[in-house]
């Protein structure tokens, strides 16, 4: 079946099979920043914006996504790498490989509640799940991250 | 603590952190050719069994599909995946395909296509017939079941490591210093118990990921998310029985290690097909396969006996193990031994300890090396003993274990005796802040042997808990690594190293050691890591090794390095190479003449000299004499709900002595990340089967890690510390930080309750239960 879809603002059209994933579709598409992680949208690395919304691309149709606009990091990417400068300096980086999800999902956080309580950022990223570090640092970086933003 | 550092002991930006958060392709699925062949492995529905036919003719006519293969098509070699040093302490018991299959996922063929559907779909249509063989899935009933998983008669150890297959051990070990029985006969009080850790999964956000090509002159390319490189291609060229020099292994980023890619899960597949089809090939786990298919924690059973004197005095340990290696023995000697080296030393004042016992097989997922690598299962039994033993003698565990803890100055018999898979070295530790870490801690947590435990509401009880560890800083005498640093025009260097950045940033702080020894800028050195072609030889990234020993290797180059430069210059002036003195950016004379500086004379060597122009390179390798334990005291605080049982840690304080910090943020996020994983093991992670030996935990959904939600606090702080044979005073920290929670979080549940449990993982419901079984006991002594 044929889609198209909006990718961080170009307009792309797809021929896929109906059970295809979008993270594959993207992925397949030359949008590798898309990590893998688990196949079953519960760790977060896949994240990417559905109309403005963070989902879990690993476990979301392609053919859901047909008329829709999808952002991945690259197309957040000045906003993405002002969040690295944050997380760089607060030492919360390890492997990476959960960083551009949660940088989306700290995009959509930040539309939604512009200053969060802790309690909120814990609870909002709560799907975005980093097994290397013990979220500490990143929690440091998201708070300063939006202080600047806001200032 | 002799230096003034300019480029470590304080926290620099990881090198590589902003391209991975603005998604640059960076990983290995990132770069697999578009071409290149998906390999889906048709693996075993069954516990245990005996392929007795394998039809491939449909699967084979399906449009797309490029190579079925199966053990026909394989010699039949027995290797190991572990990647150790070499001879490997680890048996060579498994096959890369096998006519046997002997857990739930073990390798039974291979599907390549030009996509995973049609991978998939031609999977489906390979028909095997299985006969199916009775399992051994207790690890308790293992020894001398009728069942024998290993009859085959190829497969072999290396060296003596008590490998007995017809009995199902993989092997097997025992030490004794000083006469155990007797000094327990003697002792005032003993205490005798029996602890159980679970299997845990590492759960890598990154898949086990593999593609492989042959480049133009025919050589077998790997590009892997592999912790060791060097290993990788000694393991496939003995199991594939293809020359070295024909293969070729690079590490990209990888997402998350944590042992679990230190051992050949992918490479070996997509190099069958490579090699069959001649076309790039690659293996892309699927979650359920990383759980189910690669290795887990060992399972273990610990008995443990402590004697003591009246007055605390501990005088005689004995611990006794039996660990569950799966299906295949990776790492089975060295992960159960390590559970004994890596504990005992911490209680160094006992007139004699003992520890031996088995490995066996059994029919479930084989266990590998991960994070803690025995001393966190071999941590939990001792520190839960520990407080037991205190509760006996009615003296508050802080105190305990400050009267019998190891301490700068003084060694233990047991590093001698005992190492990885053979005898240790001896060694006196130069560097132990323990009784710092001790102290800090406390004040950090607040610790009162008085008020340990409170209620906060009803029903509602905060506590305390506390236990101490220790790790080590690679092996000694087998670890080695190596670097290679060249002087390019503009005056930066290439470092080339062999170690292995698995996330934790080890190509930062390399740089910043190859910086501060040369008296440069950390951003004049740029970084080559981890290819067999183009690297230096490095055993890879395990055993809290590449601070130590990748970082000690960089320390020789550098010095080597400036060495040769001090030479070049010397020759240019025609001065002896004696006066000629370099700061890091000027070469001057000892009177301070000035010679030239570091970027005119890096341009000159490669235009400007003539005939004396040369390209100006040093290498350095490094093997540890010994292997310094990094320490670290850690105190929790829980609230636990008594009428739920369920446990949640409020603060985790950790106080580390890892000598020098290279990189203060980036030790802290390696504390913390081990902290977070060792709270996931003591609370919920554990691996679970069917009665079949079928995997129930086998996605996120089933198998949770630690989210963001799940601790409140963690404090970590480092000792003051300063260890000679370092880089720099450095120590490892990889490790250390997932070692205490297991115990540390079960005293403080003790504490709270009365309770002691004594098997892993802490749930809800094992701790009501513990809660109601105290009760009874009670009502029944009232």
């Amino acid at each position: 079946m044929n889609i198209t879809i909006t990718i961080n603002g170009r307009e792309r059209s797809f021929d896929i099979r109906p059970a295809d994933m979008l993270a594959d579709v993207l992925r397949d598409a030359g949008f590798v920043e898309v990590k893998k992680g688990c196949d079953t949208g519960s760790c977060g690395v896949c994240t990417v914006l559905l109309d403005g919304t963070p989902i879990p691309s690993c476990s979301y149709f392609a053919a859901r996504a047909d008329g829709h606009e999808v952002t991945t990091v690259g197309g957040l990417a000045s906003e993405a790498a002002e969040l690295a400068e944050y997380l760089v300096a607060e030492g919360a980086d390890q492997c990476g490989f959960c960083a551009p999800g949660f940088a989306i999902t700290v995009h959509a956080m930040k539309k939604e509640f512009p200053s969060p309580t802790d309690e909120q950022i814990r609870h909002y990223l709560a799907g975005n799940l980093c097994r290397c570090s013990g979220y500490e640092g990143q929690m440091r970086a998201i708070k300063r991250y939006l202080e600047a933003s806001n200032a | 603590m002799p230096e003034q550092f300019k480029e470590v002991a304080r926290s620099r930006a990881k090198i590589d952190g902003k391209g991975l958060v603005v998604g640059r392709p960076a990983y290995t699925d990132d770069f697999a050719p578009r071409d290149a062949l998906v390999v889906h492995i048709i693996r075993s529905p069954h516990a245990h069994a005996h392929i007795l036919s394998i039809d491939t003719s449909a699967a084979l006519k399906l449009p797309g599909v490029a190579s079925v293969l199966t053990y026909k098509d394989v010699a039949r070699i027995p290797y190991t995946r572990a990647g150790q040093g070499h001879p490997e302490p680890s048996p060579h018991d498994k096959f890369i395909l096998d006519e046997f299959v002997r857990y739930v996922g073990d390798e039974v063929a291979l599907v390549a296509a030009v996509d995973e559907v049609t991978a998939r779909d031609a999977a489906a249509l390979v028909k095997v017939e299985y006969e199916i063989l009775p399992a051994v899935l207790d690890f308790e009933n293992a020894i001398d079941n009728p069942v024998i998983i290993h009859p085959e008669p190829e497969i072999h150890d290396m060296f003596p490591i008590g490998f007995e297959p017809t009995r199902n051990v993989a092997a097997a070990y025992t030490m004794e210093i000083g006469d155990v029985e007797a000094i327990l006969a003697d002792s005032d009080v003993t205490v005798e118990r029996t602890y159980y850790t679970q299997a845990q999964a590492h759960v890598a956000l990154e898949p086990h990921t593999a593609y492989t090509y042959l480049d133009l002159h025919g050589r077998l390319n790997v590009v892997t998310s592999t912790q060791n490189p060097f290993h990788t291609r000694r393991l496939l060229g003995q199991a594939l029985a293809i020359p070295l020099r024909n293969i070729r292994v690079q590490k990209p980023r990888i997402g998350g290690g944590f042992g679990a890619k230190q051992h050949v899960h992918v490479e070996p597949y997509a190099a069958l097909v490579t090699l069959a089809t001649g076309r790039p090939a690659k293996v892309v786990m699927s979650r359920k396969e990383v759980f189910e298919n690669t290795f887990s924690r060992h399972q273990m059973r610990i008995d443990i006996r402590i004697g003591a004197h009246r007055d605390g005095r501990i005088r005689v340990i004995d611990m006794q193990v039996l660990s569950n290696t799966g299906a295949y023995g990776e790492h089975a000697l060295t992960v159960f031994m390590v559970g004994g080296s890596k504990t005992l030393p911490l209680y160094n004042k006992v007139e004699a300890v003992r520890f031996g016992g088995h490995i066996v097989y059994t029919n479930k997922i084989p266990a590998g090396a991960f994070r803690g690598y025995g001393a966190i299962q071999g941590n939990f039994a001792l520190e839960s003993a520990v407080d037991e033993l205190a509760q006996e003698l009615g003296i508050d565990a802080l105190t305990l274990r400050t009267t019998n803890m190891i301490a700068e100055g003084e060694t233990s018999e047991v590093f001698k005796i005992m190492g990885e898979g053979g005898e240790g070295v001896e060694m006196v530790v130069e560097s132990c802040k323990l009784d710092y870490c001790v102290k800090r801690g406390s004040s950090l947590i607040g610790w009162n042997p008085s008020r340990l435990a409170y209620e906060i509401a009803p029903g509602r009880i905060r506590a305390k808990g506390m236990a101490i560890a220790m790790q080590g800083s690679g092996i000694p005498l087998i670890d080695m690594g190596s670097a290679h640093l060249e002087l390019q025009d503009d005056g930066f260097f290439k470092l080339h190293i062999g170690a292995t950045d698995l996330g934790t940033g080890s190509d930062t702080i390399l740089a910043q050691i190859a910086a501060e020894e040369l008296g440069v800028s950390s951003d004049d050195i740029v970084v080559y890591a981890s290819d067999t072609d183009q690297t230096p030889y490095d055993v890879g990234a395990y055993a809290s090794s590449t601070t130590y020993v990748s970082g000690n290797a960089v320390v020789k180059a550098a010095r080597n390095m400036k060495q040769a430069l001090r030479e070049a210059v010397a020759d240019k002036f025609n001065v002896g190479i004696d006066i000629v003195q370099f700061d890091g950016s000027r070469f001057t004379t000892s009177d301070g003449t000035f010679l030239v500086g570091l970027k005119e004379f890096s341009a000159d060597t490669l235009y400007h000299n003539g005939a004396k122009m040369k390209t100006i390179a040093a290498s350095g390798s490094f093997t540890g004499e010994k292997s310094p334990p990094p320490y670290m005291a850690g105190f929790v605080e829980i609230e636990l709900d008594v009428e739920t049982g369920k446990v949640d840690v409020v603060d985790y304080a950790a106080v580390v002595d890892c000598g020098t910090t290279i990189n203060t943020n980036l030790a802290r996020i390696q504390v913390e990340g081990g902290l977070l994983q060792g709270i996931g093991m003591a609370l919920y992670e554990d691996v679970r089967y069917t009665e079949s030996g079928h995997m129930l935990t086998n996605d996120m959904m089933q198998y949770k890690i630690p989210t963001r939600q799940d601790v409140a606090k963690l404090t970590v702080e480092f000792a003051e510390s300063y260890e000679p044979s370092g880089p720099f005073g450095a120590k490892s920290v990889g490790e250390i930080g997932i070692d205490t929670p297991l115990a540390a979080i079960a005293n403080a549940i003790f504490n709270a309750t009365g309770a002691r449990i004594r098997e892993l993982p802490l749930t809800p419901p094992r701790v009501l239960a513990a809660i109601q079984a105290a009760r009874r006991t009670l009502d029944s002594a009232n």
